[in-house]
């Protein structure tokens, strides 16, 4: 399988100017390398940056120094570079993110925010309505609601739909933060399959799982923070 | 397209020696929405006003890629081309609607004008298409007769909305478009500005001071303080690791529900 | 004549400074011309600029008719009248043929002009535009650069509350393909009487300060839609007294029980129709 993700040297320190200015460092010095149909798990505890990494990744934070190489449309891309542009055209078609939160527009119905990624591709909106629909269903979310904004859903209910969202479209590489963070066993279970088909389908994935039998049941492989930094 | 549709150039604006904004670069791809943030007085609307030729600055220039393909110094060009350029590939949305509207003429007529510019002289197409239009931005058809002065302030913000879209235009200016409306009408009408501006493939420069509608909105954040940019990059990355101290100030002083 | 007046009441450098308006109006036809207006020993609305451009062309040789809603013989047609016999001693007529020139309020006269007339219309707005953009500075630049679609919105208000073209006067028109006017305020029945007109139609705004023209055999397009074309006015019945079916009639209420007839405003047209059916 063709590499389709290379990061070196990264750096990242978080100043606060706020507060005297002070200096918190994430990580310096850090080597990753991913494979299409790769499933790699970040691990280490709490606050040692799992979450930012795929943050600095997605582009959502800036990295200090080093270079994230991204395959996109065969050729790479340096996305701690790129123009603001070349790192949303990225995003709509090379890299996919499921957040740990939904941030979503009020009154925006449940069903529009899932096919939102397919549109952004430009496919017809009844297409597009109809994979979203499709997905929703799998993932257990009643079809009442489908019309309705999540913004009042539960917390795993709104993480599905985060989840739904995240799968809608085909990504090449994805960023998975806790997406099976409070979800019962059922509605965990889809979602690891979920996980394991786009891998099938040669996605490269890279997640954080609180939970270990998670990490297990989807990754190939495993990235220790702590040891990386 | 592989240029961008419009380069501020070292944008700066004077106010009696004072700076209202201070050597401006910045590029405008088609497609992007750029929010221009900051609070009042940080010059982001003098700098809208300068891009989009309603004052003219003291130094710098705006470059804007053409329907023909070419691209000219906004200055460079006739005051009858810049004026058919504002009313048929532009589009500015004010902050209250009175502005932009022709409060005495009915929603049809609002909606129908720039066509009327342009030379369309067929009233029933006109008709259907304002009427198309009003749908487009969720106004009923049979309110279409009627004055916007009957209209509530979120129905104003929209039908100015139709009123600027209905050339199809390829770059909007949008200066506070949701400032004056109940938060619930915010929602709604940031709904129908993304969808709007996803289907047409607009280029959006939004000048506000709600980061909230930055973030819903806009792929890149420009943020000024006297006058100056201090700091730009994607949206997201923008609000969520911001480099520069006032920025830092900007994000952690919103207010969070 | 009374002694003591200049030739037509108004002074020779006056009269001057308007036949160089006047000049540079028939060579930009429909553009309005600013010109020093004076005042006049009538009110405002009595038709000064009007009666400004007849002195400015009057000769010693000329007849002149005044009409006022087609009639000669209305308090405003009658007093201008009288007024330049007093100032000017000239010739009056109130037959539009024997006419060398015609001030008129409101009407043009149904008999077709010869080019050895001029035609003198007393305007009261001279500015068509204004209805919707009231700023002057703003209208002009308008003119300037043929921005004329708000026209176009009005007429669309006009058939979007009425269901036609509601504009029944004062119906703007585009002179000689580039200047839209305000042919002051005649019927619309009248447009089509100042296209391609032999005879030379001047304007004059008084309070406004104008002047413009339309020049002999000139373009005068009437605005429109092409689902709504213009059209003039059609009456059911013919003129009461000469019977005529293709002139502009005037309703006449003849008592309280609503009782009422129509006939012919230009009264001149009328007289001649009766007396050849006589």
């Amino acid at each position: 399988m063709r590499t389709i993700l290379k990061i070196r040297n990264l750096a990242k320190q978080f100043r606060l100017h706020l507060q005297g200015g002070v200096r918190i460092p994430v990580f310096d010095d850090l080597h990753l390398e991913l494979a299409e149909g790769e499933a790699l798990a970040v691990t280490g505890p709490s606050g040692k940056g799992k979450s930012s990494l795929l943050k600095i990744i997605y582009g959502t934070y800036k990295a200090g120094q080093g270079e994230i190489l991204v395959r996109h449309d065969d050729s790479w891309v340096d996305l701690a570079q790129a123009e603001p542009r070349q790192v949303l055209e990225a995003r709509r078609r090379t890299i996919g993110y499921v957040t740990q939160f939904l941030r979503v527009i009020p009154r925006v119905p449940t069903l529009d925010i899932v096919s939102e990624p397919l549109l952004e591709r430009g496919i017809a909106p009844e297409l597009a309505r109809e994979r979203a629909a499709l997905l929703l269903e799998r993932l257990n979310i009643p079809e009442r609601l489908w019309s309705l904004s999540p913004m009042t859903f539960s917390g795993g209910e709104q993480q599905r739909v985060n989840i739904a969202r995240g799968f809608a479209a085909h990504y090449p590489i994805l960023l998975l933060d806790e997406p099976t963070a409070s979800l019962d066993q059922e509605n965990k279970a889809r979602v690891l399959k979920m996980i394991d088909e786009a891998r099938d389908q040669g996605s490269a994935i890279i997640g954080i799982f609180h939970d270990a039998s998670d990490r297990k049941a989807v990754c190939t492989r495993e990235f220790d923070l702590t040891r990386a930094a | 397209m592989t240029k961008p549709l419009l380069v501020a150039e070292n944008i700066s604006k004077y106010y009696d020696g004072r700076v209202a904004c201070e050597k401006v670069n910045f590029e405008l791809w088609p497609g992007e929405v750029l929010a221009i943030v900051g609070e009042s007085g940080s010059g982001k609307t003098t700098l809208l006003k300068c891009l989009s030729m309603q004052i003219a600055p003291n130094a710098g220039r705006v470059l804007y890629s053409l329907r023909d393909g070419r691209t000219e110094s906004l200055s460079d060009l006739s005051e009858a081309e810049r004026r058919f350029l504002m009313r048929t590939d532009w589009g500015f949305v004010h902050q209250d609607p009175r502005e932009g509207l022709r409060m005495g003429v009915s929603a049809g007529a609002n909606v129908g004008e720039r066509l009327m510019a342009v030379g369309e002289r067929h009233y029933g197409r006109i008709r259907s298409t304002a009427l198309d239009w009003l749908n487009r931005v969720e106004i009923a058809g049979d309110r279409i007769d009627e004055s916007p002065r009957n209209y509530s302030g979120g129905m104003r913000q929209r039908l100015q909305i139709a009123r600027n879209l209905v050339t199809a235009p390829r770059l909007v200016f949008m200066d506070e478009p949701t400032g004056g409306l109940d938060v619930s009408v915010q929602a709604r009408l940031l709904d129908l500005l993304r969808g709007l501006v996803r289907t047409l493939g607009l280029s959006v420069v939004i000048v506000t001071h709600d980061l909230a509608v930055a973030r819903l909105l806009s792929t890149r954040i420009l943020v000024m303080q006297q006058g100056k940019v201090i700091e730009t990059g994607l949206t997201d990355q923008v609000l969520e690791d911001p480099q520069a101290p006032y920025t830092q100030l900007l994000v952690s002083s919103v207010l969070q529900v | 004549m009374t002694t003591g007046y200049n030739f037509a009441y108004l002074n020779e450098q006056t009269k001057r400074m308007i036949r160089r308006a006047l000049l540079k109006a028939v060579a930009i036809p429909g553009y309005q011309v600013p010109f020093a207006s004076r005042e006049m020993p009538m009110p405002y609305g009595w038709g000064t600029g009007g009666v400004q451009v007849t002195a400015s062309i009057l000769t010693p040789g000329d007849t002149l008719k005044v009409i006022d809603q087609g009639a000669d013989d209305t308090t405003n047609a009658v007093s201008i009248r009288k007024f330049f016999v007093r100032t000017a001693g000239v010739a009056t007529t109130e037959e539009t043929e024997k006419a060398s020139i015609i001030q008129t309020r409101h009407r043009v006269p149904e008999a077709s002009l010869r080019e050895d007339q001029i035609l003198v219309y007393q305007v009261p707005i001279p500015e068509p535009l204004r209805f919707l953009e009231p700023r002057e500075t703003e209208t002009r630049k308008m003119h300037a650069l043929e921005e004329y679609g708000i026209m176009h919105v009005k007429l669309y208000e006009d058939i979007a509350r009425h269901g036609h073209i509601a504009t029944a006067y004062a119906y703007p028109a585009k002179v000689n393909g580039r200047y839209v006017f305000d042919p002051s305020p005649i019927p619309k029945f009248d447009n089509p009487k100042l296209d391609d007109c032999a005879a030379l139609q001047l304007f004059g705004a008084g309070r406004e300060k104008r002047i413009y023209a339309v020049p002999p055999y000139t373009k005068v397009t009437s605005l429109d839609f092409e689902d709504h074309p213009f059209s003039v006015q059609k009456w059911e019945e013919p003129c009461a007294l000469c019977g005529s079916t293709t002139t502009y009639l005037d309703e006449i209420i003849l008592d309280d029980k609503g009782k009422r007839m129509f006939v012919c405003s230009d009264t001149d047209h009328c007289r001649k129709a009766q007396e050849k059916a006589a």
